[in-house]
C-alpha cells in the first residue's frame, strides 16, 4: 500500500473526529471526537515519517500521544466539575461565555 | 577696606529670598504676624546693609561690571542660559535704592497695618520679601531671561498685594487689572527676548553689549524686537496706552503703593530700557516712540491728576506722569538722565505716599475733600509731605529739581522740541495739581462736614485697619515708627537736592542756558496758581472747571479709555470666544460624539455573534479552515 492510502484513511478519521466533535450534545463525546482527530494527526505522522525514511516524525508522535494523555486528563476533569455544577454534561447548556 | 562686591550683591538678592522662604513653610511664625513682620525687616534692612557695602565695594577707581554666573540651562554649545549677578554701577545703585524704600516700607507698615489680623499680616510680609527679592533679581539679573523670570514675579507679588483685601470687590478686581494690563506688555517682551536670542544667539546683557559695540547685531528686524522689548516696559511703567491699571492699583495698602507702584516695580520698565540703551540706541526709529510716548503720557497723566480728588490717585496718576518724563529722556537718546530722574523719583514718591498714607490713615478718609487745615494738626507729615512735593514740582534744593532738569534738557538736546513743550507744560500741570493737594489738605479751611464714621466706611483702605476711623477733629501726627521712615526720606531728598545744587549731575549734552529759569519759572507759575485757586480762593475753582469744562469731563472719564478697553473686551474678545466655544462645542465634539456613538453601536452588533457555546466556535474554526484552503486553492 502507498502513502496514499494511509492519508485517506487519515482525513476520514479526522473528518469523523471533528463531526463528532461538532454534533455530539455530551461533552465526553466531544472528547471523544477531539481524540480521534489527535490520532488521525499521529497516523499522518507515522506515514510521512516511514515513507521518508526519517524517524523525527515517530519521535512527534510519541509527544503527541503522551500530550493526548494529559489533554484527556484534564479534559475529562472539566467535565466532571461541570457535571457537579450544573447537573448536567450537556455541551448546549454550557454558554456563560455568551456575549 | 572693601569686601567683594558680587558676595555682597548676592547676600543682599538672598536675604529676602530666605525671609520669604522662612516665614512661607513656618505656618506657625505666618500666623503670629508681628514675629514674621520682625523677621522680614531684620533680613531686610541687613539685605540694606549688604546693599551699601556692595554698592561701596563696586564704587572703587577704574571698576569694571563684573558678571558672575553659573550655568543653568545646558546645551551643546556652552550654557543655554545662566543665571547669577551682574554688579555694574547702575544695578548696585539700583540696588540701594530698592532696599532702602523695601526697609522703611517694612518699617511703616508694622504700624499702618497694626490693626490687621495676625495671618494676614504674616501673609503680607511673606510677601513683602518675596518682592524684595524678585526685584532685586530684575536688577541684577545678569541677563534677559533671568530678568524676564524675575519680571514676571514682581508681577505676581503685585498682584497679590494689591489685592491684599480679597475680599473687596474692588480690589480683587485692581489686582487682576493690574496682572493682566502688564501681562499684555509682557507677552511683547517674551517675544522680544526671543527674537533677540534667535538673532545674536544669546540672552546675556555683557555679550549682547559688546556684539551692539562691534556693530554684530543684524539690523534686520532689530525695530520688531526693541518695539517688543519696549511694549514690556511700557506695561510695568504705566505708558500710555497701558498705564489704566497703576490708578486702580491704589486699592492695595498705601505702604504697597509707596513701595511698588511708586518707587520700585513701575520703574523696572525704565531700568530695562536703561540697561538695554545700546540696544535700543541701533533702532532709533523706536526710540523716537518711546520719547513720544513718554511724552504723551506724562501730559495726559498731569491732566488726569488735576481732576482726582483721592489723594493716592492724584500720586498715582503723578507717578504715571512721572514714568513718562523718565520714558521721554531714555527716548531722546540719555538714559542717564531718565535713570537718575528714577532714583530721585523713588525717594521722594516713596515719601508721599507714605506722608499720604499717615494722612489717610489719621483722617480714615482717601477723598482730600474730607482733609483741610491738616498743617496745624500734623505738623510733621505736613513738613515732609512739602517736601516731597517741592521735589516732584522741581523747586531748587529738592531732590526732584535738578533730574526733572536734565530730563528736560536731554529732550531739547535730543531735538525732540514738541515733546519738549508738552513736558514743560506737564511740569506746570504737575506743580499745579500736587500743590493743590497741599493746600486743600494740609492748608486751607475744611471743605466738607466733619466726617462720619460711615462716610469713613466708604473710603478706600481705612475701612479695613479701622483705626484711623476718626475724623479732621482728632488727626495727630502718627507714631515714630511712621513718622522715622518718612523723616528718613524727606532729610535724602533734601540732601541730594543740596548735593546736586554744589556739585550739578553730570550731563552728557549742553543745556541751553534759559532752561533752569524757564523750569523754576513753570513750577513756580504752577504753584501760584494753585495757591490762588485753593488756598486764597481769589480764583473760584468752579470758574476754573468751566473754563476747562470740556478737557474736565473727558478726564474724569479717564479719557474713555477705560470704556474703550471694556467694549472691546465685551463685543470683541466675548464675542470672538462664544463663537470658538461653539464651534467646541457643537463641531468638534460632535464629530467625536458622532465617531463614538457609531462604534457603540457596531460593538452591539457584533456582541451577537459570541454565543458562548464550544461547538459553535469549532463550526467557525472548521468552516474558516475550508475558507483558507479553499482561497489558497483558488491563488493557485
Amino acid at each position: 500500500m502507498g502513502l496514499q492510502a494511509y492519508l485517506t484513511l487519515a482525513a476520514l478519521v479526522f473528518c469523523i473526529g471533528l463531526f463528532g466533535t461538532v454534533t455530539r450534545r455530551n461533552t465526553v463525546g466531544i472528547l471523544l471526537g477531539v481524540e480521534l482527530m489527535l490520532n488521525a494527526v499521529n497516523i499522518n505522522l507515522v506515514a510521512f515519517s516511514r515513507f521518508r525514511g526519517s524517524d523525527i516524525g515517530m519521535v512527534f508522535t510519541l509527544f503527541a500521544i503522551c500530550i493526548t494523555v494529559a489533554e484527556v486528563a484534564l479534559g475529562l476533569a472539566i467535565v466532571i466539575l461541570l457535571f457537579r455544577t450544573r447537573r448536567s454534561a450537556t455541551a448546549d447548556q454550557i454558554d456563560w461565555l455568551k456575549g | 577696606m572693601t569686601g567683594n562686591p558680587v558676595a555682597l550683591a548676592l547676600i543682599a538678592l538672598l536675604l529676602p529670598a530666605a525671609s520669604f522662604l522662612v516665614i512661607g513653610v513656618l505656618p506657625p511664625l505666618r500666623r503670629s504676624g508681628k514675629p514674621a513682620a520682625w523677621f522680614s525687616i531684620a533680613c531686610m534692612v541687613a539685605s540694606l546693609a549688604a546693599a551699601v557695602a556692595a554698592w561701596i565695594a563696586w564704587h572703587q577707581p577704574g571698576a569694571e561690571p563684573i558678571r558672575a554666573v553659573s550655568e543653568w540651562l545646558p546645551s551643546v554649545h556652552g550654557p543655554f542660559a545662566t543665571v547669577g549677578v551682574l554688579v555694574d554701577s547702575t544695578s548696585t545703585t539700583m540696588l540701594l535704592l530698592v532696599t532702602l524704600v523695601a526697609s522703611l516700607v517694612q518699617i511703616y507698615s508694622t504700624c499702618y497695618l497694626s490693626d490687621e489680623p495676625n495671618p494676614a499680616l504674616g501673609r503680607y510680609y511673606a510677601l513683602q520679601s518675596l518682592f524684595a527679592f524678585s526685584m532685586m533679581g530684575v536688577v541684577l539679573a545678569p541677563n534677559l531671561l533671568q530678568l524676564f523670570v524675575c519680571w514676571e514675579l514682581v508681577g505676581v507679588c503685585s498682584c497679590l498685594l494689591i489685592g491684599y483685601w480679597y475680599t473687596k470687590p474692588e480690589a480683587a478686581r485692581a489686582a487682576l487689572k493690574a496682572f493682566w494690563t502688564t501681562k499684555a506688555g509682557d507677552v511683547g517682551l517674551l517675544i522680544g527676548i526671543v527674537l533677540l536670542q534667535r538673532a545674536t544667539g544669546t540672552f546675556d546683557l555683557v555679550e549682547l553689549r559688546h556684539l551692539a559695540e562691534a556693530n554684530q547685531i543684524p539690523l534686520a528686524g532689530l525695530s520688531l524686537i526693541t518695539f517688543c522689548i519696549y511694549m514690556g516696559a511700557a506695561g510695568k511703567s504705566a505708558q500710555f496706552p497701558l498705564h489704566v491699571w497703576l490708578p486702580d492699583a491704589m486699592e492695595g495698602p498705601t505702604p504697597v503703593s509707596a513701595l511698588i507702584h511708586a518707587a520700585t516695580m513701575v520703574t523696572a520698565g525704565v531700568y530695562l530700557l536703561t540697561r538695554t540703551e545700546w540696544l535700543f540706541a541701533l533702532t532709533p526709529n523706536v526710540l523716537a516712540i518711546v520719547a513720544w510716548n513718554g511724552a504723551f503720557t506724562a501730559l495726559l497723566a498731569a491732566v488726569l491728576a488735576c481732576v482726582q480728588t483721592d489723594i493716592k490717585r492724584v500720586l498715582a496718576y503723578s507717578t504715571v506722569s512721572q514714568l513718562g518724563y523718565m520714558m521721554a529722556a531714555i527716548g531722546a537718546g540719555f538714559a542717564g538722565a531718565g535713570f537718575l530722574h528714577l532714583l530721585t523719583h523713588g525717594i521722594f514718591k516713596a515719601l508721599l505716599f507714605l506722608g499720604a498714607g499717615a494722612v489717610i490713615h489719621a483722617v480714615g478718609s482717601n477723598d482730600v475733600a474730607d482733609m483741610g487745615g491738616l498743617a496745624r494738626k500734623m505738623p510733621q507729615t505736613a513738613i515732609v509731605f512739602l517736601v516731597g512735593t517741592l521735589s516732584l514740582a522741581g523747586i531748587p534744593l529738592f531732590a526732584g529739581f535738578a533730574s526733572k532738569e536734565e530730563v528736560l534738557g536731554s529732550v531739547w538736546a535730543g531735538g525732540f522740541h514738541v515733546p519738549f513743550v508738552m513736558l514743560l507744560f506737564a511740569a506746570f500741570l504737575t506743580a499745579f495739581y500736587m500743590f493743590r493737594v497741599v493746600f486743600l489738605a494740609f492748608f486751607a479751611a475744611p471743605t466738607s462736614a466733619v466726617v462720619t464714621p460711615a462716610q469713613a466706611g466708604d473710603s478706600h483702605d481705612t475701612a479695613h485697619h479701622g483705626h484711623g476711623v476718626g475724623s479732621r477733629a482728632h488727626a495727630h501726627d502718627a507714631p515714630f515708627l511712621m513718622t522715622g521712615p518718612l523723616w528718613v526720606l524727606a532729610i535724602m531728598a533734601m540732601a541730594i537736592g543740596v548735593t546736586f545744587l554744589v556739585r550739578p549731575p553730570h550731563a552728557e549734552f549742553e543745556a541751553p542756558a534759559w532752561l533752569t529759569p524757564a523750569a523754576v519759572l513753570v513750577a513756580l507759575s504752577g504753584i501760584a496758581l494753585a495757591w490762588l485757586t485753593y488756598q486764597r480762593r481769589t480764583i473760584s475753582a468752579e470758574t476754573l472747571a468751566g473754563v476747562f469744562a470740556p478737557i474736565r469731563r473727558a478726564a474724569l472719564a479717564k479719557f474713555w479709555l477705560d470704556d474703550f478697553y471694556l467694549f472691546l473686551y465685551r463685543s470683541v474678545l466675548l464675542v470672538f470666544s462664544r463663537a470658538i466655544g461653539w464651534i467646541d462645542r457643537y463641531l468638534v465634539d460632535g464629530l467625536l460624539n458622532v465617531v463614538s456613538a457609531w462604534t457603540l453601536d457596531g460593538g452591539d452588533r457584533l456582541r451577537r455573534i459570541q454565543t458562548g457555546k464550544v461547538q459553535d466556535y469549532v463550526w467557525a474554526v472548521g468552516l474558516g479552515l475550508l475558507a483558507l484552503m479553499a482561497w489558497i486553492g483558488v491563488a493557485w
